[in-house]
């Protein structure tokens, strides 16, 4: 090892002054001989992650600046730099400041829209977990042909999204679908499943609960089986009901699993475009349009494109989850809960 | 299909835990719970199965079975660009997952593995990356594709679906590089080697599986990635499934007979490899989530 490392030392003290400084991490100069051995190691982990570093700080990072210089701009398409056959048009758009922010937050439709998100994601969130944990539990005991079951109830998961979507549209079809013809054969008249703004409200959340339950079991049982049967045992020798036992075992057995799937889940709810985009485009009006798909529609479907107002939204939206996730964090160390 | 996968399920099944004796009504309720919603589960997709197989008169019908034929096939694959639509989709999930993978594997061994300065910074970009709304992305990607003459090419959306793969293949891979146990990390230090070298001849190999399923994941991930796609490609030629589906159904009309069919191509090969890979997909996901 030592005869390996000698080597690498001069490289690493170079790498690291260079790391150091584009990091603005000035290490102060410590014993040199603890210093030589942290910095051989710190050179290698450093030279693996760089390739990420870069490709993050490249194609993220530099877009997500560019975002947010966008946001506080007044860019559309017709003043961005563009190329019309030979000739190049410069950028003319111009610096704002905080003036699109201060539009959104005032106006109506940011907020209603984000009404209606926060709606879609809390129903969604809740039910889908309700659905995974009593289907986790289900599939947790002792029952025939529980393997079937489970392949079954997985399926939503294992198709492309945007093929199920399409699927439901299928079932949807109000004059044609499947679910129409079946409440004609039972003399109830169709709904306009995508066409009034109530039902689709109701019919994209079916969806994308349906898309949603099967990673919440999956999560969920796992969860489940890592609980020591022997906490049941000794439940069951104290005479606990059924009900004490999920009350006091199973449900903070779950925590650590049921706090990171209700993280993601909200978090990938709040996000969902292609279920909204596909299935409604957010219509009826804008009935169903979430904060991404709206964000989305500013800058490729009306005209001219609005990329400042479209960048203002995305920005806002992150800076909601980042919220988000802070404050969950911060509720679960509260209650104790080392995550 | 289910003779295969039903092993290993039952391999992993821990000892039966006994809780109470379950009453015949409740066995009967439990299964009928299960029947339910296995059936809510399959309907949709056994439906458009169903319908890919009818003739297009039949399309709309309730009945399951009237004059199968394969004529929705063999419309969509020559009156179609579906193969074109394929064969993008797979050249740019292809590239997009190898690169990925490809660059986020040291970097997933290194914050298994090593404290270094910036190693909690680092986490906290991959994490919070990975919240990052395809909304605050879009925009500037499409004037930096635009500007680089990259917009309605596969390289275009081939480095911008790295910005989806490459932080989630870091996350998961930790995941994965945690189970893995350090004593042979310490067996490769004994041995003479650098950490490199543990992680090329030692770890990696051992991380097979993990690499796999990761791959496997964000493959399905691009395969399956419609915002980006739908905004930066236009022209029949140069879109992916997801773009070429949304052109069978728009607000024009319907054309359910390739649109099924183009379903069934597009969902059973990914629904077969993905039931194989589950198991390993949650204990990849899990570890890497729950541990964070």
């Amino acid at each position: 090892m030592a005869v390996h490392t000698s080597q690498s030392v001069v490289k690493a003290a170079g790498g690291n002054t260079a790391r150091g400084r584009s990091r603005g991490t000035g290490t102060p100069p410590p014993a040199p001989g603890r210093i030589r051995r942290g910095l051989s190691t710190h050179w290698y982990a450093w030279t693996m992650v760089a390739p990420v570093v870069v490709v993050i700080g490249v194609i993220i990072g530099y877009p997500l600046v560019r975002g947010i210089y966008l946001s506080m701009t007044d860019a559309t398409e017709r003043n961005v730099a563009r190329t019309i056959g030979v000739n190049e048009m410069p950028a003319t758009y111009k610096f704002v400041g905080a003036d699109n922010y201060i539009e959104a937050l005032t106006g109506s439709q940011f907020l209603g829209t984000l009404g209606w998100t926060l709606v879609w994601t809390v129903s969604c969130v809740s039910i889908t977990f309700a659905l995974g944990m009593g289907l986790a539990n289900i599939l947790n005991r002792r029952i025939a042909g529980r393997s079937a079951y489970r392949m079954a109830l997985i399926l939503p998961w294992a198709i492309p999204g945007f093929v199920s979507v399409f699927a439901w549209r299928f079932l949807y079809n109000e004059e044609r679908g499947l679910l129409n013809s079946l409440l004609g054969g039972v003399g109830v008249d169709g709904i306009p499943w995508l066409n009034d703004p109530t039902w689709a409200k109701f019919a994209v959340i079916a969806v994308n609960v349906w898309l949603g339950v099967p990673f919440m079991m999956v999560a969920l049982l796992g969860g489940l089986q890592s609980i020591p049967s022997e906490q049941y045992e000794a439940a069951e020798m104290d005479g606990a009901t059924a009900w004490q036992r999920f009350r006091h075992i199973t449900l903070p057995g779950l925590r650590p699993v049921s706090t990171t799937v209700i993280l993601l889940s909200t978090i990938w709810t709040f996000n969902m475009f292609p279920v909204i985009f596909l299935l409604t485009r957010g219509g009826p009006g804008e009935a169903t349009q979430i904060l991404v798909t709206q964000a989305y529609k500013f800058s490729f479907e009306i005209n001219p494109r609005d990329f400042a107002q479209s960048s203002t939204w995305g920005v806002l939206i992150l800076v909601l989850l980042m919220l988000f996730a802070v404050i969950y964090r911060r509720v679960l160390r509260t209650q104790g809960e080392n995550w | 299909m289910t003779t295969v996968t039903n092993t290993p399920a039952r391999h992993a099944v821990p000892k039966v835990r006994l809780r109470g004796e379950r009453s015949p009504l409740a066995s009967v309720a439990l299964h009928l719970t299960l029947i339910i919603t296995s059936v809510i589960a399959v309907f949709p997709v056994l439906w458009v199965l169903l319908t890919s197989l009818k003739p297009a008169k039949y399309a709309t019908t309730t009945d399951f079975f009237r004059e199968t034929t394969l004529v929705n096939y063999t419309d969509l694959i020559r009156d179609t660009e579906f193969l074109t639509w394929f064969a993008n989709s797979a050249i740019i999930a292809g590239l997009s997952t190898v690169i990925g993978v490809f660059v986020a594997a040291t970097t997933g061994y290194a914050v298994s593995r090593f404290r270094f300065p910036g190693k909690r910074g680092l986490m906290w970009t991959l994490l919070i990356t990975q919240m990052f709304p395809v909304a605050v992305l879009i925009v500037p990607i499409y004037n930096i594709m635009s500007s680089l003459g990259l917009l309605n090419k596969s390289a275009g959306l081939v480095i911008t679906y790295l910005t989806i793969s490459v932080p989630f293949c870091a996350w998961m891979m930790k995941g994965f590089f945690d189970t893995i146990p350090r004593e042979i990390d310490e067996s490769g230090e004994v041995d003479g080697l650098t950490p490199f070298g543990t992680f090329w001849r030692l770890i990696l190999p051992l991380a097979k599986p993990g690499l796999a399923v990761t791959a496997f994941y964000s493959f399905i991930t691009a395969w399956g990635e419609v915002a980006y796609a739908s905004a930066f490609l236009v022209g029949d030629e140069n879109l992916t499934l997801a773009g070429g589906l949304q052109k069978f159904v728009n607000q024009y009309g319907a054309q359910w007979g390739p649109m099924t069919a183009a379903s069934v191509l597009i969902a059973i090969p990914a629904a077969l490899v993905f039931l194989f890979a589950q198991k390993h997909l949650v204990t990849g996901m899990s570890a890497g989530a729950v541990k964070g």
